[in-house]
């Protein structure tokens, strides 16, 4: 990309740029120009951007050029930006930068944590992925994940049991059963379930809410006692994993419902109609028409709230009762136990020498990639379900309507 | 029916028998009905619940002058008094730090996402990115500061670093919804102003924003409130002052959630159970007033295409 007379392109200031017809070099300066932090990313754009940045100056300081490949734009949309300003320059890279800093502190959220808990990992003298013990620091640091692991996820799957058909209940009210009239006031009441901070949510839940659920608890572990995941250990501990999870459940409600409200109200009203039409009842409609179209977005919705309740911290903290070291390790939802984000905050105050803290921040770190893979899969999820996830009303219509004529 | 039935690639395939005994279908409509009412009921219980045992417990101190402006200062668990002045301020100047870092930054990077970047695979990878971010437990990005602030650069716990982290937390909100915005607004606006020739950096900070002006206020707020009620990078990265510390860069802070958590296990001491209830509340109003006010801007400032 280099100016057609060969010149280098003058470093003109804003003022005299004002009084000139835009110039071609500014335009190649422009897209070689400032995006710093962007590297191998920013070159596509670049290419995307030059395809059809030439043709436009053409037409606008009126200079008419034969042979000049003037694509038109796929989406038959003029773009009539980016005339080569010094302005436009800064702008657009500053634009581009913010977009890189982006991609920037996710990657260094991995790199620094991963960095810093590779020493520690080195020292630990037992298995980081299949023990249970925790002692790090010291001269013989022994820590190993499997007891958080399993309770961050145990817990967090029973919230998302638990939540999500509350959820979708909770959403089809919203959509399909409130009357118009008390439909937003019902949404906003559940969307304020989401203000409420997390360490509210812990000191209610284990003051007034764990004492409630203590018959349930009996109840379930009377029935299903001879399973060990519901073997309840004797005393009257109320900060156990399940208490910790309905908790979780009524935080990520908030969530689940919210994007499963999206999604059925999306439904094509020619599938809802076309039901109706049918002879189906109000809950047939939402059987053969809302739920398949929704399913996805569900499931979706799902996944994020279970990102949420993996990373939830405070809460967690406050209720959850730390076992006894000397206690023998209990796989029970009715003991206590100590999720990622627990122990770390829990023991904040231990971040004294750089292995102990290196402990943590590979347990962190651990925490980390499994939000992030399950916030991917709900992402990807999305993405590639049904045609309607983007463009929900178009297609589907679309589609109906050739089903109905053929 | 089989057109319904067609049109549903999600659906496995059965197709619903229409023509039973309606005793029965009409029976699974009502359950289902019922069953929707109950679900609502039940997560409304809740929410009820909570604010009003956090009301009942907390508001008389509210009540008083002194909550408002007098700090905790040489106040012992089982004293009565003193205020949460230190708190409120904290966490304020905290979330005003943390806005400074995360709108520019949000706003920019919509503004790349929607004007620059639409349908490259970059904005792509960038748009991604920002899904993860939004799902970052906010522990992780305390520990990531961590890591970097005082493990790497060797610097002490303070505010600013508390701030750092809720930058992570806040960005993916306001960005999210300033592109929301940013996207609903009409081309012919950024038309009408080409075709004057303003520049396009120009027509986008002088037609693009203000036009989407009150949706970013309502994710700046969102965002905000998002922020304000957490507990996580208060705990790892700043102490808790009883005193009043209005430098974000030197010393322990106050903040409302670690004003809880420092008396939430003395909670049989009464003065100390007033306190904690109290600055619960504190904190409630203040994410619950952000919330409303963010909803009233959205309300009052939607976009209308002609």
């Amino acid at each position: 990309m280099s100016s057609p007379d060969g010149t280098a392109p003058p470093d003109r200031p804003d003022g005299t740029a004002d009084q000139e017809a835009p110039r071609i070099e500014d335009l190649v300066q422009e897209d070689a120009g400032p995006a710093p932090q962007f590297g191998g990313l920013a070159s596509e754009h670049a290419d995307h951007e030059a395809a059809q940045e030439p043709a436009e100056v053409m037409t606008e300081s009126g200079v008419e050029r034969a042979g000049t490949a003037t694509a038109p734009d796929p989406d038959g949309k003029l773009e009539l930006g980016a005339v080569g300003h010094l302005g436009d320059r800064l702008f657009g890279g500053l634009a581009r930068g913010s977009g890189g800093l982006v991609v920037l502190i996710v990657a260094f959220v991995g790199i620094f944590l991963l960095a810093l808990a590779i020493p520690a990992l080195a020292d630990d003298k037992s298995n980081f992925l299949f023990s249970r013990i925790w002692e790090p620091g010291g001269d013989d640091p022994r820590f190993g994940i499997a007891a958080l692991f399993y309770t961050t996820v145990v817990s967090s799957i029973i919230a998302m049991i638990i939540a999500v058909p509350i959820a979708i209940g909770v959403a089809l009210f919203v959509t399909y059963y409130a009357p118009k009239r008390l439909a937003a006031p019902v949404a906003h009441a559940v969307d304020l379930l989401a203000a409420v901070p997390s360490i509210v949510y812990g000191l209610w839940g284990i003051l007034f809410f764990a004492p409630i659920l203590r018959p349930v608890i009996d109840g379930i572990s009377t029935a299903l006692g001879w399973i060990p995941l519901f073997d309840k250990p004797p005393g009257d501990n109320v900060g156990v994993v399940f208490t910790a999870s309905v908790v979780l459940a009524i935080m990520i409600l908030p969530v689940v419902t919210a994007i499963s409200r999206e999604i059925f109200a999306q439904t094509p009203i020619s599938h809802r109609e076309g039901a109706l039409a049918l002879g189906a009842t109000r809950w047939e409609m939402i059987r053969l028409s809302v739920l398949p179209y929704g399913r996805s977005g569900v499931v979706s919705a799902s996944m994020l709230g279970l990102g949420r309740a993996l990373g939830e911290t405070v809460a967690v903290l406050i209720i959850l009762s730390v076992p006894n070291g000397n206690d023998p390790w209990n796989s029970s939802i009715f003991a206590g136990g100590e999720t990622f984000a627990s122990k770390i905050a829990n023991n904040a105050a231990e971040f004294d020498s750089p292995e102990k803290t290196g402990a943590y921040i590979a347990a962190g770190l651990v925490l980390f990639v499994v939000t992030f893979l399950v916030n991917s899969a709900a992402r990807i999820i999305v993405d590639r379900s049904t045609p309607g996830a983007k463009r929900p009303r178009r297609n589907r219509r679309a589609g109906a309507a050739e089903g109905a004529s053929a | 029916m089989t057109a319904i039935a067609e049109n549903r690639p999600a659906y496995d395939g059965k197709v619903l028998d229409l023509t039973g005994k309606s005793g029965a279908r009409a029976f699974k409509n009502t359950l289902a009905t019922v069953l929707i009412v109950l679900a609502f009921v039940v997560a409304m219980i809740p929410l009820l619940w909570i604010l009003f045992t956090v009301i009942s417990k907390g508001y008389h101190l509210l009540l008083s002058a002194d909550w408002w402006s007098q700090s905790q200062r040489g106040i012992t668990v089982r004293r009565e008094g003193g205020g949460a002045y230190h708190a409120i301020m904290g966490t304020l100047i905290m979330a005003l730090i943390t806005a400074v870092i995360a709108v520019p930054i949000a706003i920019l990077g919509a503004v790349y996402l929607v004007e620059y970047g639409k349908g490259t695979r970059a904005a792509k990878v960038v748009s991604f990115m920002i899904d993860i971010l939004t799902g970052v437990p906010s522990i992780v990005a305390a520990l990531f500061v961590y890591a970097v602030w005082i493990t790497v650069f060797g610097f002490n716990r303070v505010g600013f670093a508390v701030s750092l982290s809720l930058v992570l937390l806040m960005l993916p909100v306001v960005l999210r919804s300033t592109e929301e915005m940013l996207k609903l607004v009409p081309d012919e606006l950024r038309e009408a102003s080409y075709a004057l020739g303003v520049p396009k950096w120009k027509t986008i900070l002088k037609v693009v924003v203000p036009t989407a002006f009150g949706g970013i206020v309502t994710g700046v707020m969102l965002g905000l409130a998002r922020v304000m009620g957490e507990t996580a990078p208060l705990l790892i990265l700043v102490g808790y002052s009883k005193n009043i510390n209005l430098n974000p860069f030197d010393g322990f802070m106050g903040a409302l959630p670690t004003m809880i958590n420092q008396d939430r296990t003395e909670l049989a001491l009464q003065p100390a159970a007033d306190r904690v209830w109290a600055a619960a509340l504190t904190l409630i109003l203040l994410v619950l007033v952000l919330n409303l006010l963010a909803r009233l801007v959205a309300r009052f400032s939607t976009i209308k295409s002609k």
